[in-house]
């Protein structure tokens, strides 16, 4: 049983960069600029990378035989199965709403991926030695719009704040401790989320304050569930895209 | 185009078009004798032209043309080929095509970058594009209907573009030509990954397999029409070819670029055991290249004046992006504006 939560850990580190990438991947020629283009298409590009490493990894940790690869993973699990927190697979909203997502996950990645750094899951850990570098360049370049869009215009300055609100409700959930997340901890694999909350907090504090915006209330509900596998309605729309492909041809190799 | 410099003729922007006797263009107040003896010196010794060097004024709009309509086809062609993003069918094929989308952004920053410093702004060159007064690659208004397509782009239109661009690593404008020798480094690798898509699919499944050749049937003529019209014959085009070859911006004529392209092609075809929809295609022993059947020009022309599948939607998906992301970029501006006057006050405090 230990070892599933194992997997289950695993999976859900996976699970939030393979969809958050997913969702990045749709910018492709809608951003701002061409600039922008390319560096959220960075950004996925690392997220995909990490989703690779993780998954590779937490299927051979499961042991199955045969033993699920990286889009066995990803192509053929159902929704219940996926492990990401709600707050990835959210619809692409504006500009602003993805800069909100980017600032609070990227700087929950940063925290996280500098916790394991000292994994007894040696693979965790060097997986987490090469993402925390580029977890580090995507708060940045999260941060640096963030301080633009709250202190540019004042329409970039409404529209940021209202997405600091709606995004507000999917935050709390990366703080969430769950099963897999207690084991991890205490076999020193992972961290309890809730460990890494007051830095989290604290960092996108600062920015907005910089920022000259406002921390939204607490928000009336907020999401939960994701590291069950329950998600949010949109989950299954774009997990129909995402695997739609893979699984109309059964068994084919790509 | 997408590297050829092609565009209605007679249809260019007001500054672009060939001037009948091409160097009287040369004749503007600070154009004199002495520069104009220096310019045809650097391009009979095929040197470089650089942008601190005078030019005749068409060659400067000339490339500008050119260079302009290179870094839109690069922009627009990220579409065809993002629209198969969300849907890749494994993740390693996921990485290597956002990765590639990437890299053409990165061609049309180079390019912009490139065009902008003969004196004009990446805004006033979009504004062209989508307004329409200036032109993109027509390849790209057909779209990407499998997963195959995905594999055909990077075969077929990547490698015509190679075939296109590597001459251009020698192009006699200095910030072009070295543009060239990245992008074509990158195209090179994307035409490798387009074939080994298609590699993969032809030895798999029957549905794979047919796939992979639906994808070659709808790209083949396509891609041997982004050559540009023929040199000879009913319908050749003017356009500005014997200019730009006397410019050192061009090297080869269509024709024979579209024959090396088709030479080099016909082998990777057998290959990959793909037919190409050519009942004419024979190696012709006496010539030493492949024959090819008759090319629809009329269709060229059709899809070049916008009655082709995505014209429409290209433009609009490009003007959408670009309306729906003004506020952002006014944001960016106000804030490096307000940066500055506080860097000044502090300085001044």
């Amino acid at each position: 049983m230990t070892e599933q939560h194992h997997v289950d850990y695993l999976l859900g580190l996976g699970d939030d960069a393979l969809i958050y990438a997913q969702r990045l991947g749709e910018w492709l020629t809608h951003a701002p600029q061409i600039e922008e283009d390319m560096a959220l298409g960075n950004v996925a590009l690392d997220l995909v990378g990490q989703a690779r490493a993780l998954l590779t990894h937490a299927g051979e940790v499961e042991g199955a035989d045969p033993v699920r690869d990286e889009d066995d993973l990803a192509m053929l699990r159902h929704e219940r199965e996926f492990r990401n927190v709600q707050l990835v697979e959210q619809p692409r909203g504006d500009f602003a709403h993805e800069m909100a997502r980017l600032l609070w996950f990227s700087t929950y990645q940063r925290e996280l991926y500098t916790a394991v750094l000292t994994s007894t899951d040696e693979t965790l850990a060097g997986v987490a030695a090469k993402a925390v570098k580029e977890v580090d360049y995507h708060r940045d370049h999260a941060t640096q719009w963030v301080l633009r869009l709250g202190d540019g215009t004042q329409e970039s300055h409404d529209r940021m704040q209202a997405a600091l609100v709606a995004v507000h409700p999917y935050v709390a959930e990366l703080g969430e401790d769950h099963d897999a997340a207690r084991w991890a901890a205490e076999h020193r694999v992972g961290v309890l989320p809730s460990s890494l909350t007051d830095a989290v907090n604290a960092y996108v504090v600062g920015v907005l304050e910089q920022a000259t915006l406002a921390m939204p209330d607490a928000p009336r509900w907020h999401a939960r569930g994701g590291r069950a596998g329950v998600h949010s309605e949109v989950m299954g729309y774009l997990l129909a895209e995402m695997q739609h492909l893979h699984r109309s041809h059964p068994g084919a190799s790509w | 185009m997408y590297g050829n410099d092609f565009g209605q003729p007679g249809a260019t922007d007001s500054r672009a078009g060939a001037p009948p006797h091409p160097l009287n263009a040369a004749e503007t107040p600070d154009y004199t004798d002495a520069l104009a003896e220096y310019f045809d010196g650097l391009i009979e010794q095929d040197q470089r032209v650089e942008p601190r060097d005078a030019m005749p004024e068409a060659y400067r709009t000339t490339l500008i043309r050119q260079m302009a309509q290179h870094a839109h086809s690069e922009i627009i062609g990220m579409q065809p080929e993002a629209n198969w993003i969300t849907r890749a069918p494994s993740l390693r094929r996921k990485a290597i095509l956002m990765a590639k989308v990437q890299d053409e952004a990165g061609h049309g920053l180079y390019l912009y970058s490139a065009a902008e410093t003969l004196g004009v702004d990446r805004s006033e060159l979009l504004d062209k594009l989508h307004s329409g007064r200036q032109k993109y690659s027509s390849i790209f208004n057909y779209p990407t209907l499998t997963w195959a397509d995905a594999g055909a782009i990077g075969w077929l239109v990547d490698g015509a573009a190679i075939m296109n661009q590597v001459p251009l690593c020698r192009c006699s404008y200095g910030p072009y030509a070295r543009a060239m020798i990245r992008v074509c480094k990158e195209e090179s690798f994307h035409q490798r990954q387009g074939f080994e898509i298609l590699w993969v699919l032809a030895r798999g499944t029957k549905e794979q397999k047919a796939m992979a050749q639906d994808a070659a049937n709808r790209w083949w003529w396509p891609a041997l029409q982004m050559f540009g019209p023929p040199d000879t014959g009913e319908h050749a085009s003017t356009g500005h070819t014997a200019q730009s070859m006397a410019w050192g911006i061009k090297r080869f004529s269509n024709d024979d670029l579209r024959q090396k392209f088709v030479d080099m092609t016909v082998p990777q075809a057998q290959k990959l055991g793909i037919t190409l929809p050519d009942p004419d295609l024979a190696w012709n022993e006496e010539r030493g290249h492949w024959d090819f059947g008759a090319i629809d020009w009329d269709e060229f022309w059709r899809v070049l004046k916008g009655d082709g599948p995505c014209n429409e939607q290209r433009i609009r998906t490009r003007v959408e992006a670009h309306d729906e992301g003004a506020w952002v970029r006014e944001a960016a501006d106000a804030y490096a504006a307000k940066q500055a006057a506080r860097h000044e006050q502090g300085a001044v405090a």
